[in-house]
């Protein structure tokens, strides 16, 4: 029988790029699992946190622990919302024993999705085509908080007909940032200037990376300068054949 | 409660040549920083920073044992300690040894916490001359700026910027030679150093066993300050207390890298209190000067206090794309960037600028950074949510707050979140095919939405979400 993964897949890629949640399913199958879909599941509560409304938070990570019990493992195929529940759903839920208590065994099970591919299923080659030039932006949470750096790096490089073009800012924030993206839209745009800026030096077509949100960023960005670069969820690239 | 400077930050964002003095500065402390932390030239730099860490919380947690142990050692080496409430109160003290010993003029060692209580200003005030030593400082005060970086005072500064700056203020001919500059400085200040009364500086670090004053420089002014002036005035922060003197070992070795890129600075003096009977130099008196101005209000919170192991390094700063953007002077005070925008609220209160914990992408990269390990983006959210309940208290910010409510609402029934997203694509449909939308309708024109597509443009919404694709997926594989 085969291992059961739920997919996570954020209320972003639900509403807006339901195609980085379906190439997360194929690349899981793909490799053996069986994929579920949890209906009851919205987003992890991290808008309100990071706008400081915790009670409003704490709400929404209910919903998504309640969505989520009994899933063997969780996938996430986003850095930022899989850090949310891993590293901050304890300081959300610090004066809940019973959540706490719900929080010790869950925590472990969920999975940002390229750390699950690696760690978990342990594969680097998962049988991708995709021809052309790509580079990888290092999203925040996945990079500080999960600590993922060489993991896409590896499974890129097993994908056949790709090249992986490094940007000199790989590292450096797209300027996102939630809702600091509304309410700081200066700023926001000229952080994503410097980073398109890194990307085109590259001279790569694609630019890939765990967390939507920031392709959501870039992407919106590029678009806006009439620049031609696509932006394709890693799990897009992996789903490619 | 004030608005977010949005007017300045377009400035600077619109100032070419600023961005580029800022953004070229620090990414050159960046690169040093990297090079001198590398695991082949400090391999337990990892170790270093969490021996800091906790160095800095025992300290704090024991301050006011090391505080008092300092003060005994200060007196036992026969110099003296003052204690000050705030700016006001160092002021009237200083002003009033100046009166005692017929002191007219004061020269500085850097330091911020001298910025901080706008200690100059206040100088001035009472018919006293300041004069500020470090190069950058001098050139700050010559302008009567305010410094730009923690660090690097005139850091938004070119050459020529200071070419012209000399020509105005000190009569010289244009010369845009740093080291030119660099021996203009020098001449003004030689001058001052020997005619000056009073010698005031901050502290990088306070030993409690020892009651040595730690002053961490590069340019030799610090030293011509505190041993050629009669008396010595240091000004430092409660919280600049190490327990003893071998912890040094553990923040000199971070400290200079983290700051400019250099394993040690210059000079590291150890100021033990005023010249005794057989020594060749050193002032006559010697005062430590420990100032609150909020810190005890800071300390207070057991886990926001650790915001007071902060060593000034400003490589939070360098690494900030906020600050690199924004930079130095569009903050609410004399600290900027990320340890300011956690340090500022606690010592102002919240109310004073409360868009600043918000102006974060949440990146991380003052973290990865802080020497100390300051948790410097969990601050600015806890802050957050306390500058939420500020509003509430003021009955303000009613719309967002009625906003995360009812969004909130919507998330916890999955029917209706699909329901409204359903609508939402009905809306935002795709107008050219694989084209991003550039402008909406003048009505739907506002708030956020406004705000995103002032710089970017938004993806039309799929005409089915994922879960309705899952669910047709299913079916089918079902059949």
């Amino acid at each position: 029988m085969s291992t059961r993964v739920s997919l996570f897949v954020t209320c972003i890629v639900d509403q807006l790029f339901p195609e980085v949640g379906i190439a997360a399913a194929e690349v899981l199958e793909r490799l053996g699992y069986e994929v579920e879909f949890p209906e009851d599941q919205t987003c992890c509560g991290q808008p309100a946190f990071n706008t400081g409304y915790r009670a409003e938070a704490r709400e929404v990570a209910c919903r998504c622990l309640d969505a989520l019990r009994g899933a063997e493992y969780v996938v996430v195929p986003s850095g930022s919302c899989a850090s949310m529940i891993t590293h901050h759903y304890e300081e959300l839920f610090a004066k809940d024993p019973a959540r706490m208590e719900e929080l010790q065994s869950f925590l472990p099970r969920v999975w940002e999705f390229s750390k699950f591919l690696l760690e978990v299923a342990k594969v680097e080659d998962v049988g991708a085509r995709f021809e052309g030039a790509v580079t990888f932006h290092d999203s925040c949470h996945g990079l500080r908080e999960l600590h993922i750096k060489e993991g896409p790096r590896r499974l890129l490089s097993k994908v056949r007909g790709l090249t992986l073009c490094e940007m000199e800012l790989a590292e450096e924030c797209c300027g996102f940032g939630g809702t600091f993206s509304v309410k700081f839209p200066g700023i926001s745009g000229a952080m994503s200037r410097n980073k398109i800026d890194s990307i085109l030096k590259t001279g790569a077509g694609t630019v890939t990376g765990v967390d939507a949100s920031c392709l959501l960023q870039l992407r919106g960005a590029l678009s806006r300068a009439g620049l031609p670069v696509q932006t394709m969820h890693l799990a897009q690239i992996l789903a490619s054949q | 409660m004030p608005a977010a400077p949005e007017t300045q930050f377009r400035e600077t964002l619109n100032n070419a040549a600023l961005q580029n003095a800022v953004y070229s500065a620090t990414g050159r402390l960046m690169d040093k920083r990297k090079l001198v932390v590398a695991p082949d030239v400090l391999p337990d730099y990892q170790e270093l920073r969490d021996q800091a860490h906790a160095l800095k919380k025992h300290t704090l947690d024991n301050l006011d044992h090391y505080l008092e142990q300092f003060e005994s050692c200060v007196l036992a080496r026969g110099g003296k300690v003052v204690w000050c409430k705030d700016g006001g109160e160092v002021a009237e003290f200083l002003a009033r040894l100046a009166k005692e010993k017929d002191a007219r003029l004061l020269v500085k060692v850097k330091s911020m916490t001298s910025e901080e209580i706008e200690l100059n200003e206040h100088l001035e005030r009472e018919g006293l001359e300041a004069v500020e030593s470090d190069l950058g400082e001098f050139i700050v005060q010559l302008r009567r700026g305010r410094p730009y970086h923690i660090v690097a005072p005139a850091l938004d500064l070119t050459r020529y910027d200071v070419a012209e700056l000399f020509t105005q203020k000190l009569g010289v001919d244009q010369d845009d030679v740093p080291e030119h500059q660099t021996q203009t400085a020098r001449a003004v200040l030689r001058q001052k150093f020997l005619s000056a009364d009073i010698g005031v500086s901050g502290a990088n670090f306070l030993v409690a066993d020892s009651g040595a004053v730690v002053l961490v420089t590069n340019e030799g002014n610090g030293r011509m300050c505190t041993t050629l002036p009669k008396i010595h005035v240091a000004i430092a922060g409660i919280e600049k207390l190490v327990p003893r003197a071998q912890d040094l070992a553990v923040f000199l070795k971070l400290l200079g890298r983290s700051a400019t890129g250099q394993p040690l600075t210059v000079y590291t003096s150890f100021l033990n209190g005023p010249r005794r009977p057989g020594e060749i130099d050193g002032p006559e008196e010697f005062y430590v000067v420990l100032l609150d101005n909020g810190r005890t209000r800071v300390l207070a919170d057991r886990e926001k206090r650790e915001t007071l192991y902060c060593l000034r390094c400003g490589a939070c700063l360098n690494h900030c794309p906020i600050y690199r953007k924004i930079g130095g002077h569009n903050y609410p005070w004399v600290y900027s960037g990320p340890i300011g925008a956690i340090l500022s609220p606690q010592m102002l209160g919240v109310q004073a600028a409360p868009w600043l914990p918000f102006a974060s992408s949440l990146c991380g990269a003052c973290a990865e950074v802080c020497p100390v390990k300051i948790d410097i983006p969990k601050f600015l959210l806890q802050l957050r949510s306390e500058v939420n309940k500020a509003k509430r208290r003021d009955r303000q910010g009613r719309l967002e707050r009625l906003g995360f409510q009812a969004w909130a609402w919507l998330m916890r029934h999955p029917k209706l979140y699909e329901a409204a997203g359903a609508m939402g694509a009905a809306v935002f449909s795709e107008q050219e095919p694989g084209r991003w939308i550039r402008s909406v309708p003048a009505p739907m024109n506002v708030g956020p939405l406004r705000a995103w597509m002032s710089e970017r443009d938004i993806p039309p919404l799929p005409a089915r979400s994922f879960r309705q694709l899952w669910r047709e997926r299913t079916r089918k594989k079902g059949r």
